[in-house]
């Protein structure tokens, strides 16, 4: 028998009259991923995580959580933990009462696993104080209290670094990634490239509720497509010769630079070659950094096709009847 | 597919057989716990106990009167014996201050987790709804049942204080006992919760449909008026009996010699009307719902 995926999303689309929140979402999570799901605020990833959590009912498609569906019992998030957007909690009793709470509510031997929740997120002294006096990164890590009590296999957290200072940022991300570590499966939503790109080994990034590109943060970073500078002593002639060297892309010219794809190291070694052959020197031809930002905002803002994309994108013709 | 799902549901990552799972007394536990925190409580509970010890600071203050002026049920013996003092309290009592003591809870219990964000909270653990659904309702039924208890009480202990644990006149001028008396006093307070528990269902069910604790609380209240203002309308009284209002004065058959049965049993039937389909509706309300906000 092979185990059932963490998260197994099919076809997952939530429409609230005419607005489409979510409009067509799949992934899998497999068992020991860290997974973004990336995109910009409004996307819909609080909705779909509402959906993975059996807060929203889908209007179509299937969710499967460890291969049970979390709609029709709450037994399918057995093993699972999380929270949607800001952490809420009683703000009238105390973090402890409400771990305490959260405990009896997940049974088993949760209420055991409270001193250690309480200080993994270091709020053992403030255990005692109403959580309505928290920050926001109080509350944010008294989520994260609340997941572990549950001793989870698959944690889900929506943005949990938002609204955190720079501090608190790094805490959580060092939090996140040790929990990973610990062997938990982690999807995690964010507009943060940096935080996905950071944490995450696999990611899928939507957008206005569709997806448009899911697979590993490496292949994403190899569809960016590695673009070369090349400064010369005639630039002119320089471009005419590119323009004639196979597996050399069209070029143009950045900053008073000439920039362009190429295939591979091999093409640009030709190129090379070719330009001191006809008498044109080389100043500068090296890579440029691979750069996802602008490959995030072309896939979330522009016209949603990822350059050179290696990886085959999710089909956009997912329209709704 | 389905042998899929099956065998999910005994993959390890089940809760370990033998664990122990949390049920609706975890919510009702923990559902009383959130009740005494909350001042709305103590503002019910506080109402129940300071109305009916205004009401006798009243009447003491009052000149003896003798006759019955004001023409109401039990006007005459309202110091002759401390147990018509709850009764009157009863009588009174239907026309608001009963219905917005429950309506403070019920109409709060579930809109408070709107309010607080809170719904998404409880909803992730392994808990299902229907046993967060089971434990809430039960948790406000059973602070509709104290704060009815309590004001009786309070009521019973202030008048005998004042006026003496007497024999009472009954409404067919009978005299009981005073135990006897006593005893008709909680049988009538009993009945007094039917409609209550109707009146707790409504305020259930707009608390799940307003999401809104102010909107929930007041419009029990004004549900509950506004039936009371059906029954006063020309040419509608026919309606009268069958009034959630009406049910209301069902314990004064107790009140009568022999015992009429016809109002409290007609009280039983006709609050199972209001009340059973508003229940359930406010069960599917909340089983169906998308927690999308909060």
């Amino acid at each position: 028998m092979t185990a059932a995926a963490p998260i197994e999303v099919r076809g997952l689309v939530k429409r609230y009259g005419e607005l489409t929140a979510v409009g067509g979402v799949d992934l899998t999570v497999e068992s020991g991923d860290v997974y973004g799901y990336l995109g910009p605020n409004g996307a819909g990833k609080t909705t779909s995580l509402r959906m993975m959590l059996g807060l929203i009912r889908p209007t179509e498609g299937t969710v499967r959580i460890f291969g049970r569906d979390p709609n029709a019992t709450v037994a399918a998030l057995e093993g699972v933990a999380g929270f949607v957007e800001a952490p809420a909690f009683y703000p009238y009793m105390s973090a402890r009462r409400n771990l305490e709470m959260m405990a009896a509510f997940d049974g088993g031997d949760a209420p055991s696993r409270i001193d250690l929740a309480l200080d993994t997120v270091e709020l053992t002294k403030r255990a005692g104080d109403r959580v309505g006096g928290f920050s926001h990164g109080m509350r944010q890590r008294m989520g994260i209290a609340a997941a572990l009590l549950r001793n989870p296999k698959l944690l889900l957290l929506d943005e949990p670094a938002t609204g955190l200072d720079p501090a608190g940022m790094r805490d959580m991300r060092l939090l996140i990634r040790r929990l990973a570590d610990e062997g938990m499966t982690v999807l995690l939503s964010s507009h943060l490239l940096a935080e996905v790109e950071e944490l995450c080994n696999r990611v899928a990034i939507v957008r206005g509720g569709r997806m448009v590109y899911e697979g590993t943060i490496a292949a994403l970073a190899r569809g960016a497509g590695v673009v070369y500078r090349l400064t010369t002593t005639d630039d002119a002639r320089a471009q005419a010769i590119c323009a004639a060297q196979p597996g050399i892309g069209e070029t143009k010219i950045q900053h008073g630079k000439i920039t362009f794809p190429a295939d591979d190291e091999a093409a640009v070694g030709e190129l090379s070659r070719a330009l001191i052959e006809a008498g044109v020197l080389i100043h500068e031809l090296a890579p440029q950094t691979v750069n996802l930002e602008d490959l995030f905002f072309s896939l979330t803002e522009g016209d949603g096709a990822a350059p050179h994309a290696t990886e085959p994108l999710v089909p956009a013709a997912r329209d709704a009847p | 597919m389905s042998a899929v799902v099956e065998t999910a549901a005994a993959a390890p990552n089940a809760v370990p057989s033998g664990a122990r799972r949390p049920g609706i007394w975890a919510v009702y536990r923990w559902e009383l716990t959130k009740l005494r925190y909350q001042k709305r409580t103590y503002l019910g509970l506080g109402a129940a106990v300071l109305v009916p010890l205004l009401f006798v600071l009243a009447i003491g203050l009052q000149p003896h009167r003798h006759g019955g002026n004001n023409g109401f049920a039990f006007s005459d013996y309202l110091t002759k014996s401390g147990l018509v003092m709850p009764l009157v309290i009863l009588l009174f009592g239907a026309i608001w201050l009963f219905p917005l003591i429950v309506a403070l809870v019920a109409g709060d219990i579930f809109a408070s987790e709107d309010h607080n964000g809170t719904l998404k909270t409880v909803l992730t653990r392994s808990l299902e709804r229907q046993q967060i659904f089971a434990g809430k309702a039960l948790v406000t039924a059973t602070y509709a049942v104290v704060a009815i208890a309590l004001d009786g009480t309070v009521a019973v202990i202030a008048g005998c204080l004042e006026n003496g644990f007497n024999s009472l006149q009954t409404l067919s001028g009978t005299i009981v006992s005073a135990p006897k008396g006593l005893e008709l006093v909680y049988a009538s307070l009993l009945v007094y919760l039917v409609p209550i528990a109707a009146i707790v269902c409504i305020g259930l069910l707009l608390s799940t449909l307003f999401r809104n604790s102010a909107a929930a609380v007041v419009g029990t209240l004004m549900i509950s008026l506004v039936i009371q203002l059906l029954g006063i309308l020309p040419g509608l009284g026919s309606l009268q009996p069958y009034l959630l209002s009406t049910q209301f004065n069902a314990w004064q058959g107790f009140l009568r010699s022999p015992t009429d049965w016809d109002p409290i049993i007609r009280s039983l039937w006709v609050c199972a009307l209001y009340g059973v389909p508003t229940l359930f509706a406010a069960f599917l309300v909340f089983l169906r719902r998308d927690v999308a906000g909060g």
